[in-house]
């Protein structure tokens, strides 16, 4: 701070380039009077310094390392028009309650990234920098896609809308239920319990994310017998049902062949897991297009990514990003089941997967306006330790395009995987009536399920054995939004 | 007769519940107007669930922002057609939705045969299912 003059770009070319180190704010990666455009990709980063680094000279080193920069001075930059190719923060602001960790704000201009390819964005943004020294922590909070940016992606094959068109499913949320056990089940035992599921009342049964193709049940076998059970139920309802079928596999080759398979059981649906990585999603994404699949996302990995407050990727990034890559359901969290998730953080992945226009709205964790441009919405999925007793809560929170999975609270129903989803569906058909019919679901919700299990032995006996269950937890990834204005640094 | 645990064909919004009563239907038509949506009603007697296009009983009602006057049309509908499956959907205009947004069925043939499976063996193990209506079979009209 006692030499003003190392805290601002140098101007001068010849001192710019002489060789040797400088600091980053010296080399351009800090411009506090930018003003970012409407084609500039925009990154809110939350960055932990190590002691004693700059909390300005962190942020321009992570625009840096995140573009254009290297240790050191290095005289081809000035073959380009490197001052475009830089990235620059452009605020940098303490995070509110949290010592030590502050917002830094990130432009980057449209031609840092190639069109349509996740994997190269995603490269520059959470690549080399994720693990720069001088920072103990980063945590990419928020990303701005430009609307030029986001015409080159294709999105989602079906999106949620066509997807109810296709399964004529309207105004209500989609029941699924994942097949338990995950694992062990042979293939014939594992089709019992998807026309169980579905016979009884289910849109959707799921293969779970670690299903692929095991000793104790390869995935024709699998696809052979779930296909039997899916037409077999669709046949006893006369509406039509899916299963989620696992394609994940070792090789594209591989998922190619287990998907082709799908398509030629008559299968409406395959799955995938984020483990996957970005090429090969925005791959199986093109296929599912051409050959009218639905594809299912299941985020299996993302903790790893996005658990962890002050170091990783938000999962509303991650939404974003999977909803340019293409995918037609995403697990977004329940909120009020067994897994991670705050109820306004929550309700902002499912706002990113959904709405044609994010308006910012900092209680749910979404810093930046983003437009959609007309690309497809993704079908989110709450699914993980919620029961036929908070369907009144999961509708009051997600509305109906959502698609609720009762696994445990289906399968494990005294009276079987049948009364299991009877209980689920009569749920789910009597909230949404009641709201329809003007009624304080929230408040009222508990006695009009009660009132429904009047008529319906199997809701009465599932309130009974899980009507107490709940899971509070206290959240670990909250939104820090900032209420009133912060001192700026 | 189905031998799902509803007796019926599954359907719709509501067809998990009892069937609904003509002032609980006037109450979902009326959250379909409150919500801009219009009203449409449509007839078959082939509930195949991947039949889409099932008779309209006139266009939709885009200028009928009165419940009582769409529930006019489908006792109208229903005195024609007594014995057909009927629907109620609401479409919404909305950019970047331009779908039918409700859906549920307001009549129901007295006795609903439902439908078979029909499977045929190919290339090994491998199936290829048709979902088959059991009256699909007998002239429009005589089905049910």
């Amino acid at each position: 701070m006692n030499k003003p003059i190392e805290n601002t770009a140098i101007t001068d070319s010849k001192k710019r380039y002489t060789a040797g180190v400088l600091k980053y704010r010296q080399m351009g990666y800090w411009e506090p009077d930018y003003e970012p455009k409407d084609t500039d990709v925009l990154c809110l980063f939350r960055i932990t310094p190590q002691e004693g680094v700059d909390p300005v000279e962190a942020a321009a080193a992570v625009a840096g390392e995140s573009s254009t920069a290297t240790w050191t001075v290095v005289w081809t930059d000035r073959l380009t028009a490197c001052d475009s190719y830089r990235a620059k923060a452009y605020n940098v602001q303490p995070v509110p309650n949290n010592p030590g960790q502050y917002f830094a704000w990130i432009a980057y201009d449209l031609i840092l990234f190639e069109e349509g390819s996740i994997a190269n964005m995603t490269a520059s943004l959470i690549g080399n920098v994720f693990s720069f020294k001088p920072l103990k922590a980063c945590r990419l909070e928020d990303i701005r896609i430009p609307v030029a940016y986001v015409k080159t992606f294709k999105g989602p094959p079906t999106g949620l809308i066509v997807e109810r068109e296709r399964l004529d499913k309207f105004g209500r949320p989609l029941l699924g239920a994942t097949t338990k056990p995950k694992l062990g089940l042979s293939g014939r035992n594992y089709g019992r319990v998807i026309y169980e599921g579905l016979k009884g009342g289910l849109d959707f049964m799921k293969d779970d994310e670690n299903i692929n193709s095991q000793p104790f049940m390869h995935w024709r076998d699998r696809f052979l017998y779930v296909m039997d059970g899916v037409n077999k139920a669709q046949a006893a309802t006369g509406e039509v049902k899916g299963s989620y079928l696992n394609v994940t596999a070792a090789n594209m080759e591989e998922m190619y062949e287990r998907a082709e398979f799908a398509k030629e059981l008559g299968s409406v649906v395959l799955m995938v897991d984020l483990v996957i990585g970005w090429t090969a999603i925005q791959s199986m994404s093109n296929w599912c297009r051409k050959n009218d699949m639905v594809m299912h996302m299941h985020r299996a990995g993302h903790g790893t990514y996005t658990r962890q407050k002050t170091h990783g990727v938000s999962f509303r990034v991650m939404a974003k990003w999977l909803r340019l890559a293409g995918c037609d359901h995403m697990h977004a969290g329940t909120a009020v089941g067994k897994l991670e998730g705050d109820p306004k953080t929550v309700q902002g992945f499912y706002n990113v997967c959904r709405e044609s226009y994010n308006k910012q709205d900092l209680e749910r964790g979404l810093f930046y306006d983003q437009d959609w441009a007309d690309l497809n919405k993704v079908m989110p999925v709450a699914s993980g330790g919620i029961h036929a007793g908070q369907m009144h809560q999961l509708i009051d929170l997600f509305g109906d395009d959502v698609i609720l999975q009762f696994g445990g609270g289906t399968i494990g129903h005294p009276g079987g995987i049948q009364a299991g989803a009877v209980a689920n569906r009569v749920a789910l058909e009597c909230i949404v009536k009641a709201r329809n019919e003007g009624k304080d679901i929230l408040n009222e919700g508990p006695e009009i399920l009660r009132k429904a299990a009047q008529f319906c032995t199997p809701l009465k006996q599932a309130l009974d054995t899980w009507g107490e269950i709940s899971f509070n937890y206290t959240s670990t990834d909250t939104s820090d939004f900032v209420t009133t204005a912060s001192p700026s640094n | 007769m189905m031998t799902n645990p509803t007796g019926k064909i599954t359907q719709g919004q509501f067809s998990f519940l009892p069937e609904l009563t003509d002032e609980e239907i006037e109450m979902q038509i009326q959250y379909g107007l409150d919500k801009g949506f219009a009203w449409s009603i449509e007839y078959t007697d082939d509930a195949h669930p991947r039949n889409t296009y099932w008779e309209m009983y006139g266009n939709p009602m885009f200028d009928l922002k009165d419940a009582a006057g769409v529930m006019m049309e489908m006792r109208e509908c229903r005195e024609t057609f007594p014995h057909h499956y009927i629907r109620l959907m609401a479409f919404d205009s909305t950019r970047g939705v331009e779908s039918i947004t409700m859906s549920f069925i307001v009549n129901r043939p007295p006795v609903e045969p439902g439908f078979t499976l029909s499977r045929q063996e190919i290339g090994g193990r491998s199936m290829r299912y048709t979902t088959v209506g059991v009256a699909a079979s007998k002239p429009e009209g005589e089905r049910y």
